[in-house]
C-alpha cells in the first residue's frame, strides 16, 4: 500500500492546470510519466535530492490509469483530493450543476462505514 | 491589555462568494436568504470594533502537505497572499491580499508555547478558503489585520477533540494578555456534519442533520461538557466523513467558555447545513 503515493500524484495534478487536462485526456500516460518522473520529488527539496524509494502498487497504478474513483475510495485515497481532481476533470461533462458530484456519490453507495482508512 | 471584543464561531462556505454576486434572474432559490442572513451575521462582528482579527482554518492540502504535516501553526507574516488555483476554478473565489500583524503572531508563538502548544510556524503562508470565507462573509472590505492559526482537521493521525477545546481555552488566554490597547476579535470556520468524496455527499441537506441539530444546541448553549461527552476522532466519522472540521467548532467554543452565545443563526442548505455563533466576552458588541 503506497496511500501517501496516490495522494499525492491526487495532490499534485489538482493544482496544476496543465496536468489536470494532460490526466483528463491520458490517464495511463501521464501516470506513467509521473511514476517515471515525479512521484520521488520531494516536493519542498531541489531535483538532486529526490527520495529513491516511491511505487505504486499495481493496484494503485491501475486504479489511477483508468479514472476508476471507485477504486481509489476503496483503497483509502483522501476522498476529498479525488473529489477536488474529479470535479476539475469531469464536471464540463454533465449537463446541470451538481449532477456529476451526485453520480460520482452515487457509484460509491455500496460503501457502509466505516469507511475504507485514509490514514498515511 | 488587549480586549478580545468578539468570538465569531461559524461554517465557512465556499459557494457563497459566487452564490451573493449572481444577479436575481440567475440566483438559485435559497440566495436571498442566505445573504440576509450573512449581513445579519456581519453586524455582530462590526458592532464590536475589531482592529485585529485573529483567525482559525484549515489548510484544504493547498500549501500544508502529508511530507510536513503541522498539527496547528501560526502564521507570522507582514502580508498574506490568500486563494489557490483551484479555488478560483471550483468556485470562482478571486485572489486576495491580507495584511499580517506580527506583534501578535509572536505574542501567540512565544505564549503559546509557553502554555505547552509546540505551534508550528510560517514566515510566507498562503491562507485558503478556510481564512477567506469570513473574510468575504463577516468583513468584505479586507481592511484589518489579521493571524491565521491552521488546524489539521483533515489528514490523520489528527489532534482529539479535547486538544482543539483546550487551545481554543488558551488563545482566549493568550489574546487578553496581550500588552496592547487594540480590540481583537476571534474567528474560526469549521464544519457541521459534512461528506466529501464519499456517498452521502451532496444530498438534499447535510449528511446528518439530526446531528447538526445536537451540535448548533451545543454550540448556542456553551455545553462544552456535553459536546466532548459525545464527540471522539471515532464518533466524528458517523455524522459525513468530513466532519472532523466539526473540531474548530470545539475549539471556538473553548475560546468562548461555558457561556451561551449572544447571537445564534442558521440556515439548513443542500449538501451542509450553515450556522453562525457569536459571543461577546466583555459586552463589546451588546
Amino acid at each position: 500500500m503506497s496511500k501517501y503515493l496516490v495522494d499525492k500524484f491526487l495532490f499534485t495534478v489538482d493544482r496544476d492546470p496543465e496536468l489536470v487536462e494532460r490526466y483528463r485526456a491520458d490517464p495511463a500516460g501521464t501516470v506513467a510519466w509521473w511514476e517515471a518522473e515525479q512521484a520521488n520529488q520531494i516536493l519542498n527539496c531541489i531535483a538532486g535530492e529526490a527520495s529513491t524509494w516511491l511505487s505504486f502498487t499495481e493496484e494503485e497504478r491501475d486504479a489511477l490509469s483508468v479514472h476508476d474513483h471507485v477504486a481509489l475510495f476503496r483503497l483509502g485515497a483522501h476522498p476529498f483530493l479525488t473529489l477536488t481532481l474529479w470535479i476539475a476533470m469531469f464536471e464540463r461533462d454533465y449537463p446541470e450543476p451538481l449532477r456529476m458530484q451526485r453520480d460520482f456519490a452515487a457509484r460509491l453507495a455500496h460503501f457502509n462505514l466505516p469507511y475504507p482508512d485514509i490514514t498515511t | 491589555m488587549a480586549e478580545l471584543v468578539a468570538i465569531l464561531a461559524t461554517t465557512h462556505h465556499p459557494f457563497f462568494y459566487a452564490t451573493s454576486k449572481l444577479p436575481p434572474e440567475q440566483a438559485p432559490p435559497f440566495a436571498a436568504e442566505w445573504v440576509r442572513k450573512v449581513e445579519a451575521y456581519r453586524e455582530t462582528l462590526t458592532r464590536a470594533r475589531p482592529d485585529v482579527l485573529v483567525m482559525v482554518g484549515s489548510d484544504h492540502f493547498h500549501q500544508l502537505w502529508l511530507d510536513n504535516m503541522p498539527q496547528f501553526l501560526v502564521g507570522k507574516a507582514p502580508c498574506y497572499d490568500a486563494n489557490y488555483y483551484n479555488e478560483e476554478r471550483e468556485f470562482g473565489l478571486p485572489r486576495l491580499l491580507l495584511r499580517g500583524h506580527e506583534e501578535l503572531s509572536a505574542h501567540i508563538l512565544r505564549a503559546g508555547l509557553d502554555a505547552g502548544f509546540d505551534f508550528a510556524f510560517s514566515n510566507e503562508l498562503r491562507v485558503d478558503h478556510s481564512i477567506t470565507c469570513p473574510i468575504f462573509t463577516v468583513r468584505p472590505g479586507n481592511d484589518l489585520p489579521v493571524v491565521p492559526v491552521y488546524t489539521n482537521i483533515f489528514a490523520p493521525p489528527l489532534p482529539r477533540p479535547e486538544r482543539f477545546v483546550q487551545l481554543g481555552r488558551a488563545l482566549r488566554d493568550i489574546i487578553s494578555a496581550w500588552p496592547s490597547d487594540l480590540r481583537v476579535a476571534l474567528i474560526g470556520t469549521g464544519h457541521l456534519s459534512l461528506e466529501l468524496g464519499g456517498p452521502r455527499q451532496f444530498g438534499e441537506h447535510g449528511p446528518d442533520p439530526e446531528f447538526d441539530a445536537q451540535a448548533v444546541q451545543w454550540i448556542a448553549n456553551g455545553d462544552i461538557d456535553g459536546c466532548l461527552a459525545n464527540v471522539t476522532l471515532d464518533s466524528l466519522h458517523a455524522p459525513g466523513n468530513a466532519t472532523h472540521g466539526f473540531m474548530d467548532f470545539m475549539l471556538m467554543m473553548g475560546a468562548a467558555g461555558y457561556n451561551k452565545a449572544d447571537y445564534v443563526d442558521s440556515l439548513d442548505l443542500f449538501h451542509t447545513m450553515e450556522a453562525y455563533f457569536t459571543w461577546y466576552p466583555t459586552g463589546a458588541g451588546e
